[in-house]
């Protein structure tokens, strides 16, 4: 039937002779009742298309949906008494928010895209080449392929909303706008302006893409009147739209826009060919410099977007959607949605008062983002100027918001009377959970634990945020070890995506339904881990981070170690990691892992840490580590005083493992390996949340989707292979795992199916 | 006409409070001859006005109220300063209040709960405005630098502060009619709320231009009792309001939208225009009134104050004041003779009739069981409104009680009810 349709389809876009529109409406006569995803209502002269993906909140380009669309758009170039159209969708949240993956996951080959993008393309051709003038009413994400429906339109019309937001999200897919975003957007926003979209896949607001010349009209959002503010706003927007369609009919609106000088002046500029390319020049090495070449994605945005022979752009389309790059992010796309779900349901009481203990860098970025979701928050410290500084990242945090515009004054004060900081335990007996984020020392937390449990109310969730303490050594002290549970966050909190959390055996399901809940308020992708020395994402960091010691041991400075790391696609070199995490928590980490591990995590010199613990190499936050680090410096240099440290520990490197290649593969298989492993020993409940954990938490190569799907593309074998080469090196740290050598033994096996 | 729910309002142990008189100046727009003058000056002249009127003695008087909006730093307690300046009595205490639009309502409120409680038997409450003149400021940047330059001592101090003082600095701040929490015009939340109330552009011009008419009608019939005329130094007598002009649908179909542009339907023709002026009161308790032989024009009963969404429901006052204030008397809409809103904007009134006349606001929004209703017409604003009369933002609220007052008189109607929105969502 869809090979049909198909058909018919490109049959139809050959002209636009009546004579074809005839015979579509006949063959949709039947299709009329069965159209369950676009609708049509004409109001007077004008048509309005309703998108509305049945049993979604979001509206995606399906077959289905596409083909309906079309029907539908035929039908209104056939109806003489149609003067123009309004597209609009059924759901105030989604105008379209992009192409169905699952469609294009579904391909098997570079060429069944590259149909499905010519395919899309003929369609927006007929809009933007359409008699009638067509106008987009945009509320909600206009994202990917729904941009390219807007875009092809003659004017657009968006709701001036924090939902609505328009962008190109199809190079964090590995993937380029496919239906002639690359050609259309450049002519609409201009050349760098459009790079930066299709680039970075950043998402735009409404009243900034009013500015930048994507859309030509804005719609407040309404209030409450004879109906809800949702319904009521979106119907406003129709009815703005239907008029502006109307001017356009009656050539009474233009839909030419009046441009800024600025923007004049850029496209004056861009005319001319020497401007143009250095403009491509600038952007390319940028781009290869950021991504070194490891995601195929955005050069072929380049590439393609001064092209005009179409046929090249489609055929790039769809190289890019079955590298292995695409598939690695569209996977990371699915983890994430995935981690976006509470698998535990929803927990008894919503967390509407929570206690941050501790108002260090972690317990303040806590607060931070629990504050702007809504939740009464408790900053408690034991000394006033800890608090002081805790209150201060708040406040600093909310209000760099301000500065970018994207929070008012008003609603950052607003958002700051939600936060309570205090040194002492009032109000505790209100909190519905407590999250520690005091000293990593086991008695102090024993301590703390005691002294909350005896303030909280019964239903409390005591939460530790402890980045290697076993949550179950934790709990030990605890009157009520079910309520206790870990939430482990990552650095900067308000940055980073990732939220560990732990249950032990003892964990109540209410008590992790809890914490996920709390989590995803805090807009966090949640990975639910078993307790376990190190859980998974420090377990995996420490064995790697002892890899790193040894190469720097074995003579390799600093900078190649960051430059060899960065090269695999690490977003952070994996010698300033050290510096970034700290060296002290690194050390103090290394120990406990060590002993629970013993010589899986051997490899590097521990004594090495140590002794640039004794020397006050830190890391950044002292200002030295491996490297210098000095307040509006850019480029920072080796700590020459690492140079003594790092000859003192020197051992001799075997040049047979020493190449980039192996120095990369030490690193990244001692990772998998130990990865696998968590899988294996239940730590970990799937491949995905591992993948996700490893990226989100700890920078593993996004282009390599996680060291499962790594393991899966790399294979299984391969892997093993090098594993067992190494370990004739170096000894047993790099022995294999169970779990790896079957998927070694069984090619069929996969992480990832 | 129907029978009424209740006789009388009185209540038992609660004193009665009368309004014996009420005036003032005529409202002008702004930038015409009260534009050399300051706000006390005009409440000076309602002040006067009132003495004239009432020939109350001076020292009877103990205590005076005035509500403003956008206040003249030099004469923050504009009541004070006036009532020097009209020659009330230096023993008489006063003070200033403000509460946006419904500014002169809380004056005469406060002077209600102040003769009730027994503090008082004479109360003068009136508001002020005068949008002919509005403090601009310097910049923060530079009043800082003013205020430092003030403390420092020696020249190379002074000079190498003057020396960092940049173009910028020079920018002024202007007063807008903006809400502060969300940097909003009011024109453009009244556009956005006849647009969720559905209320067209032709309803707006038909309404306002029933205001304008209405008005002019009064105004030549000599019904605007409350005017009292104001000698301007300099300049002549002004007796009439000069902001009433009854145009065309057609004329007032062609102005392009104020606010939300270019699609919006709040057009300078059906908003309430800048206004400069000044109104006064006299409240005193009943048996005070009747001790010195007046004939009071009406009493004051029951009072809300209400509050809601400063972005969504900005000017929604009247809808949820409304049942509230007709429970409290126990009266229902029937039972009102008279109604005198305060006409911000003409999708204002309208967005408000449709929302007390909608169940599913009433049971969504406000939390009761069913609608209220809405006023009709024919009892509604029936002398105009702040469309046509105009609006200086202190003064509105007396207007509309007196207003109210002298059309129960005529009408002979027994209840009237005074509603009014304001800024900040009250």
């Amino acid at each position: 039937q869809m090979g049909n349709r198909n058909v018919e389809n490109s049959c139809n876009t050959c002209d636009f002779s009546s004579l074809g529109y005839a015979c579509r409406n006949i063959s949709t006569s039947s299709a009329l009742q069965n159209r369950t995803h676009v609708s049509c209502d004409i109001k007077g002269d004008v048509a309005v298309v309703r998108f509305n993906t049945p049993n979604s909140k979001v509206n995606t380009l399906s077959k289905q949906l596409s083909a309906e669309f079309t029907d539908v758009m035929n039908e209104i170039w056939a109806n003489e008494a149609v003067r123009s159209a309004v597209l609009i969708s059924s759901k105030p949240g989604s105008f379209i928010a992009g192409a169905d993956l699952n469609m294009l996951e579904a391909c098997k080959t570079a060429q069944e895209v590259t149909q499905l993008s010519q395919d899309g393309q003929k369609m927006l051709e007929k809009i933007e080449n359409s008699p009638k003038p067509v106008v987009a009413a945009i509320s909600g994400s206009c994202l990917g392929g729904g941009l390219e429906v807007a875009i092809a339109c003659h004017y657009r019309v968006a709701t001036k909303d924090r939902k609505t937001v328009l962008g190109t999200p199809e190079v964090l897919l590995g993937l380029l706008p496919g239906a002639g975003g690359t050609q259309r957007l450049p002519k609409m926003v201009g050349l760098p302006a459009a790079f930066d979209m299709m680039l970075t896949g950043r998402n735009i607001r409404a009243d900034r893409a009013k500015k930048m010349g994507l859309v030509d009209q804005l719609v407040e959002p309404l209030g409450p009147g004879l109906k809800t503010p949702e319904a009521r706003t979106i119907e406003y927007l129709e009815e703005v739209a239907i008029n502006f369609a109307r001017g356009l009919a009656n050539k009474t609106v233009s839909a030419k826009r009046s441009r800024g000088l600025m923007q004049r002046l850029t496209d004056y500029a861009m005319a001319l060919p020497f401007v143009r390319q250095q403009v491509y020049k600038t952007v390319e090495s940028k781009v290869q410099k950021q991504t070194k070449g490891l995601y195929p994605a955005p050069l072929k945005i380049i590439e393609v977007t001064p092209l005009h022979h179409l046929i090249c752009f489609f055929s790039f389309f769809g190289q890019l959607a079955v590298t292995k790059e695409s598939k690695a992010l569209m996977g990371l796309y699915h983890g994430q949605v995935h981690c976006k779900k509470n698998k535990f349901g929803n927990p008894q009481k919503e967390v509407k008062t929570l206690a941050v203990l501790g108002a260090g860098l972690m317990g303040a970025g806590i607060a931070q983002v629990s504050v702007d979701k809504g939740i009464k928050t408790i900053l408690k410290d034991t000394a006033q100027k800890g608090l002081d500084r805790g209150q201060q990242q708040v406040y600093k945090g909310l209000n760099s918001k301000v500065k970018k515009k994207s929070l008012t004054s008003f609603e950052r004060d607003s958002i700051l009377s939600n936060l309570m900081g205090q040194l002492d335990y009032k109000g505790f007996e209100k909190a519905d959970m407590v999250i520690e984020a005091v000293f990593e020392d086991i008695n102090v937390k024993h301590k703390v634990l005691k002294e909350v449990e005896a303030v909280i109310p019964a239903h409390c969730v005591f939460a530790s945020n402890t980045s290697a303490l076993p949550i179950s050594q934790i709990a030990a002290a605890s009157k009520r070890p079910e309520k206790v549970i870990g939430m482990h966050y990552f650095s900067p909190v308000d940055k980073m995506q990732l939220l560990e959390i732990i249950t032990t055996d003892k964990t109540s399901q209410d008590t992790a339904a809890s914490a996920v809940a709390v989590g995803l308020k805090q807009g966090k992708v949640v990975i639910v881990v078993k307790d376990g020395p190190g859980f998974y994402t420090t377990r995996c960091l420490g064995p790697m981070l002892s890899e790193v010691v040894r190469v720097l041991q074995e003579g390799i400075d600093p900078k190649k170690v960051d430059a060899i790391s960065t090269a695999f696609g690490f977003p952070v070199g994996a010698a300033t990691l050290i510096d970034e995490v700290g060296v002290d928590v690194a050390t103090h980490v290394a120990e406990d892992l060590g002993k629970a591990f013993g010589q899986r995590f051997g490899g590097g010199s521990i004594d090495l840490f140590k002794l640039m613990v004794q020397k006050g190499f830190l890391g950044r936050k002292a200002g030295k580590g491996f490297y210098v680090y000095q307040e509006g410096v850019k480029n920072r240099s080796v700590n020459s005083g690492m140079d003594e440290i790092l000859q003192k520990f020197r051992v001799p490197a075997n040049p047979d493992v020493c190449s980039d290649e192996d120095i990369q593969m030490r690193l990244v298989t001692r990772f998998v390996n130990e990865a696998a492993m968590c899988l294996q020993e239940g730590i970990l409940s799937n491949p995905l949340e591992g993948d996700i954990g490893a990226v989100f938490g700890l920078g593993f190569p996004p282009c390599l989707g996680g060291p499962f799907r790594f393991a899966d593309s790399y294979g299984a074998r391969q892997l093993v292979d090098k594993l067992r080469k190494y370990e004739a090196v170096y000894g047993s740290q790099f022995t294999p795992c169970q779990l790896l050598l079957d998927h070694a033994n069984s090619p069929s096996k996969k992480f990832h199916q | 006409a129907q029978p009424k729910t209740k006789k009388t309002l009185g209540k038992t142990g609660v004193k009665n409070v009368v309004v014996v008189e009420g005036v003032r100046i005529p409202f002008l727009q702004s930038g015409t001859s009260y534009a050399d003058l300051m706000p006390h000056d005009l409440a000076r002249a309602a002040l006067q006005g009132l003495l004239t009127r009432t020939s109350v003695p001076r020292d009877v008087v103990d205590y005076i109220v005035y509500g403003t909006v956008i206040q003249e730093v030099k004469t923050s307690n504009v009541a004070r300063e006036a009532a020097l300046g009209a020659g009330f009595s230096d023993k008489t205490p006063a003070h200033t209040v403000t509460m946006a639009c419904i500014s002169s309502n809380q004056a005469m409120t406060t002077g209600v709960g102040m003769i009730a409680a027994g503090q008082c038997d004479v109360v003068v409450a009136g508001g002020v405005e005068l949008m002919s003149d509005v403090p601009i400021r310097h910049s923060r940047k530079m009043r800082k630098t003013m205020l430092t330059l003030n403390r420092a001592k020696t020249l190379g101090q002074k000079l190498s502060l003057i020396s960092k003082i940049r173009p910028d600095y020079f920018t002024p701040e202007l007063p807008a009619v903006a809400e502060f929490s969300t940097s909003e015009t009011m024109g453009h939340s009244a556009d956005r709320l006849a647009a969720a109330f559905g209320v067209s552009r032709l309803e707006q011009d038909e309404y306002a231009l029933r205001s304008h008419s209405l008005a002019k009608k009064a105004q030549d019939e000599g019904l605007l009792q409350d005017v009292v005329p104001f000698k301007v130094p300099g300049k002549d007598t002004v007796t009439k309001d000069n902001g009433i002009r009854p145009s065309s649908l057609e004329q007032m179909g062609k102005l392009k939208p104020a606010f939300v542009k270019p699609y919006g339907t709040v057009t300078a023709a059906n908003s309430s225009f800048l206004t400069d002026g000044a109104s006064a009161m006299l409240i005193m308790s009943e048996e005070k009134a009747l001790a010195m032989g007046y004939k009071p024009k009406a009493y004051l009963r029951d009072f809300v104050y209400v509050s809601q969404d400063p972005k969504d429901q900005l000017l929604l006052g009247p809808t949820y004041a409304t049942p509230k204030v007709l429970e409290k008397a126990g009266l229902t809409l029937g039972d009102i003779d008279v109604f005198e809103f305060h006409e911000a904007f003409a999708g204002q009134i309208l967005a408000n009739l449709k929302a007390m006349d909608s169940d599913w606001f009433a049971q969504n929004y406000m939390g009761r069981k069913s609608k209220v209703g809405a006023p009709p017409l024919d009892k509604f604003n029936t002398w105009g409104g702040s469309l046509s009369l105009g609006h200086p933002f202190g003064a509105t609220g007396c207007r509309l009680v007196i207003t109210a007052a002298h059309r129960l008189k005529k009408e002979g109607g027994q209840y009237g009810l005074v509603a009014a929105c304001a800024a900040g969502g009250q």
